[in-house]
């Protein structure tokens, strides 16, 4: 059968694989015949999107990307990659003037500068085959702000600008970065951020003309950017959102 | 935390609202000021101060100060 989408016997990481986003697109991608070394901090979490997956060489890898000894050991254990998708990430919801300088460390470690961590010692230890793909989970906060989520918009920002810097470099050895902007997709993320309220649900609803996002809306674009159907596609920025910044 | 030191606390999070229209009685969202702006700072300053977190719908519930420090307390 013809299918230029196939993830057949490619080995490919997923950070923040325990929930949310990161979980579906580990799940997802499994399905596609995909070898998925699922990572996150938690290990009953991430055995629980374990016991979702298809395939019998997904391997679970628990390290806290923030830490860099566990980073380091991470590195040494893992295969030479065809892909990574970066969805770990945290939000925190505060006006600039309550922000606090543990949270601009906690958020901007976790959202850009771990990611960075992470591909620097991928690409300086040879671990990123020849043509493959990075895939960030970014946000349409880049660009469609809200009051209190200057942090969030701002790390998200530096994911965009990151990848596209990275994907210059790498284009020699036939990698591609990419990222993606999704919408509201409901998830537990979003339970710290305050937007669990029925009111604000509710307004989000009304603005998603195809209404909310699901993990597999997102991971089907993730199977498109880590098979070879993208090889000319690279530094690109895409807005999955349900309609929902059109207007 | 004393009633007295969260109503200063209370009022820090608003710019324009002059210090003495901050009573225990003061029913917050008549304020001109109050915004969704000022109740995200709000929830910011419990975070910090009490480490507990308040909730959109628990602002709802309170009308006075002194009724938010309450549930504030009892979380």
């Amino acid at each position: 059968m013809y299918n230029p989408f196939s993830l057949n016997s490619k080995k490919i990481l997923v950070t923040g694989a325990s929930s949310g986003i990161g979980k579906g697109i580990a799940i997802d991608i499994s399905k596609m015949e995909a070898n998925v070394y699922i990572l996150a901090r938690n290990e009953e979490r991430l055995k629980e999107t374990y016991s979702l997956m298809q395939g019998d060489e997904n391997i679970i890898c628990i390290a806290d990307l923030c830490n860099t000894e566990n980073l380091n050991n991470l590195i040494d254990t893992l295969p030479v990659l065809d892909g990574i998708v970066l969805c770990a990430g945290i939000i925190k919801t505060m006006p600039v003037k309550n922000i606090t300088d543990e949270a601009i460390e906690e958020i901007f470690n976790t959202n850009i500068i771990s990611n960075i961590k992470l591909l620097n010692r991928l690409l300086k230890k040879k671990k990123l085959a020849h043509g493959a793909s990075v895939v960030f989970i970014s946000s349409v906060s880049t660009f469609n702000v809200k009051v209190g989520n200057s942090l969030y918009s701002s790390t998200k920002g530096a994911v965009n600008s990151f990848a596209k810097a990275m994907a210059l470099e790498v284009s020699k050895q036939k990698m591609r970065v990419n990222c993606i902007q999704p919408g509201f997709v409901p998830s537990s993320i979003l339970n710290k951020s305050g937007i669990e309220e029925d009111s604000i649900l509710k307004w989000y609803a009304e603005r998603h003309p195809l209404g909310f996002g699901t993990p597999s809306d997102i991971a089907n674009a993730c199977i498109y950017l880590l098979s070879d159907a993208s090889r000319w596609v690279t530094g690109s920025i895409f807005t999955i959102d349900g309609g929902y910044t059109l207007q | 935390m004393t009633l007295q030191n969260f109503i200063t606390l209370f009022a820090e999070q608003f710019d324009d609202t002059e210090m003495d229209l901050f009573t225990p009685q003061t029913n917050f969202k008549q304020l001109d000021e109050w915004s969704s702006l000022v109740a995200l700072s709000v929830i910011s300053m419990v975070d910090e101060e009490f480490d507990k977190q308040l909730t959109g719908a628990e602002l709802r519930n309170a009308n006075t100060i002194e009724e938010l420090y309450r549930i504030i307390e009892s979380k």
